[in-house]
């Protein structure tokens, strides 16, 4: 979208963060996962917005801390940058525990791409929804 | 080595035919006077101005005074709209009611957007389906039109699927129910006068029964036809037509309304006059040789293009449904413009699609929401009743007089690696 293009970006559409979670995107998860690789998947998004997303979290049960976490995601190039960038923020340096990973803001992960243009705010950034609902599922399960 | 800079969007635009930019050169330093000047100078630009008139009168079949010169495809297509709606004036008030309008759900939004404000206004406005494959039914019209409509305005070929549609045998439609008006309107007028011995007032008939025989009045916009399409308006059928510069090699920021003798237009900006009072302000003097040049040379080489170029779509069209699993094409496969592929790519999006292509220096678009200003899927795509999937996974290639089949092969080289990878890591996996 040319009239959100900020004036920083060497003539790239988006920030070059974006770019580089877009273009290398890291973390992804390709095709289905295998028996008892992660513990919980979450969705987010529709088809009718033309964003999808899942994510699956493994969770180490002694630290609380998020081993490993893997995404796919249908939809534009912040949807995918936000995911990857997500991913990247939960699972570096050996892993954020999960009640502070629950506290990333959709801003957060923006603020981390190097802004995101406000439109595409609400309908790109939901990686963090889509974990919120895995979390859910790992908790049910291990009650 | 150099980066490879492919261009695959000319429905977007053109890039200016240099032949055009050298036929227009005088005119910015030279021979800059205004044409409305009395002097020597003035009437030479003057002179020029009607030249390129007639040149393109010619072209389409139409009389040089039935060429309102404009900023381009928008503004020619808001005062096509506008200005028949403006027109009705007092009929409109004596008949207390503003008008029924028909067009079709995938018009360009400069076509769609006059129409929605109207509405706002008090007109009734009927958006036609167009059907799966892209193609208005003349049925479809000849089922909606009423005594009070005053409108039709249907594409020639559209903008994103390309598909090309029934103009002439939608105007016959619309001549018939215009003649068959005329007489129901005429024996009813007799038996009136008959009964009322009123005067034989034309005003007075429109009053009673509608608006009169002129309507309804028949618009299209043929922005994107003018290139490969004929453009002969009495062929057509057509009261209005608009056609622009930026989509045929010629400058952006020019265009034309065709208004057919007889058909009254009232302005939607008021000046000094130019343009017979269609259209004031000072004539865009470069742009308007530049227009006439490019219409003259497309027209010329016409059939030798257009043979060239569906070969290479049909070529490209063939490789991607081939070598891309579950993509689609959008759009009737052969009643489209000879230079348009649109499909959709399953389980991709087009935004991403596109900003992956533009890495590999290639520029074509998509109907996904992601690349509209409102966030909204194409409209178009949406229209041909296509689940929100097709639109978001849209994209279109529209080919030019300079596009080879080196190009498309590299297109090719490159487009099924892309879809791969961002189908490896997609959420909808089917």
């Amino acid at each position: 979208m040319s009239d959100v293009t900020n004036k920083n970006n060497k003539g790239w559409l988006y920030s070059e963060k974006v770019k580089e979670h877009f273009l290398k995107p890291k973390n992804f998860l390709k095709g289905d996962p295998k028996e008892g690789e992660f513990d919980a998947m979450g969705e987010a998004g529709s088809l009718a917005c033309g964003d999808v997303m899942k994510v699956w979290i493994k969770i180490d049960k002694k630290t609380d801390k998020i081993k490993k976490f893997g995404w796919q995601t249908w939809g534009c190039a912040t949807a995918i940058a936000s995911t990857s960038a997500f991913s990247e923020m939960l699972t570096r340096n050996g892993g954020l525990k999960i009640d502070d990973a629950l506290k990333i803001t959709p801003h957060n992960i923006a603020d981390y791409l190097g802004g995101i243009p406000p439109v595409k705010f609400h309908c790109s950034v939901l990686a963090d929804q889509a974990f919120k609902k895995a979390v859910e599922e790992y908790k049910k399960k291990d009650e | 080595m150099k980066k490879k800079s492919i261009y695959l969007d000319h429905a977007a635009t053109t890039p200016l035919n240099p032949r055009v930019k050298k036929v227009m050169e005088p005119f910015w330093v030279d021979d800059f006077a205004n044409p409305g000047g009395l002097y020597k100078r003035g009437r030479e630009v003057k002179g020029k101005i009607d030249l390129a008139r007639e040149d393109i009168a010619k072209i389409m079949n139409a009389k040089s005074e039935e060429i309102i010169f404009t900023s381009g495809g928008t503004e020619s297509d808001n005062l096509a709209i506008l200005g028949v709606a403006n027109s009705l004036g007092g009929l409109a008030a004596k008949l207390k009611k503003k008008g029924h309008i028909i067009t079709t759900k995938f018009e360009h939004h400069a076509v769609l957007e006059p129409c929605k404000f109207l509405e706002k206004n008090g007109f009734d406005v009927t958006y036609l389906d167009v059907g799966k494959e892209g193609i208005i039914n003349p049925k479809d019209i000849e089922n909606s039109l009423r005594e009070d409509t005053v409108l039709v305005s249907v594409m020639y070929a559209n903008n994103e699927i390309g598909t090309v549609q029934p103009i002439s045998e939608i105007a016959k439609v619309i001549r018939n129910f215009r003649s068959t008006k005329h007489k129901a309107q005429n024996k009813k007028q007799i038996q009136n006068l008959k009964l009322q011995k009123n005067k034989n007032d034309l005003e007075f008939i429109d009053s009673q029964f509608g608006f009169n025989e002129k309507f309804p009045i028949f618009h299209s916009d043929a922005c994107q036809a003018a290139g490969y399409l004929d453009l002969n308006v009495d062929k057509l059928g057509v009261d209005l037509i608009t056609l622009n510069g930026s989509k045929i090699y010629g400058p952006k920021g020019v265009g034309l309304l065709y208004v057919r003798k007889g058909i009254n237009l009232q302005p939607i900006m008021y000046g000094g006059g130019q343009e017979r009072g269609k259209r004031p302000g000072t004539e865009n003097v470069p742009g308007i040789i530049g227009l006439a040049e490019a219409l003259k040379i497309s027209n010329k080489q016409r059939g030798k293009e257009v043979k060239r170029i569906t070969k290479l779509r049909d070529y490209f069209i063939g490789r991607i449904l081939k070598e891309i699993p579950k993509t689609f094409i959008n759009g009737h496969t052969d009643k489209r413009l000879p230079n348009n592929i649109n499909i959709s790519v399953m389980g991709v999006e087009g935004e991403a699609l596109v900003l992956y292509l533009d890495e590999e220096g290639i520029a074509c678009s998509t109907g996904s929401a992601c690349s509209s200003k409102s966030l909204d899927p194409s409209h178009v795509i949406v229209s041909l009743g296509k689940p929100p999937e097709y639109a978001h996974g849209s994209l279109r290639f529209t080919l030019g007089r300079k596009t080879s089949k080196i190009e498309l092969d590299y297109v090719m080289k490159v487009l099924p690696k892309i879809v791969d990878k961002l189908r490896s890591f997609s959420a909808i996996q089917e």
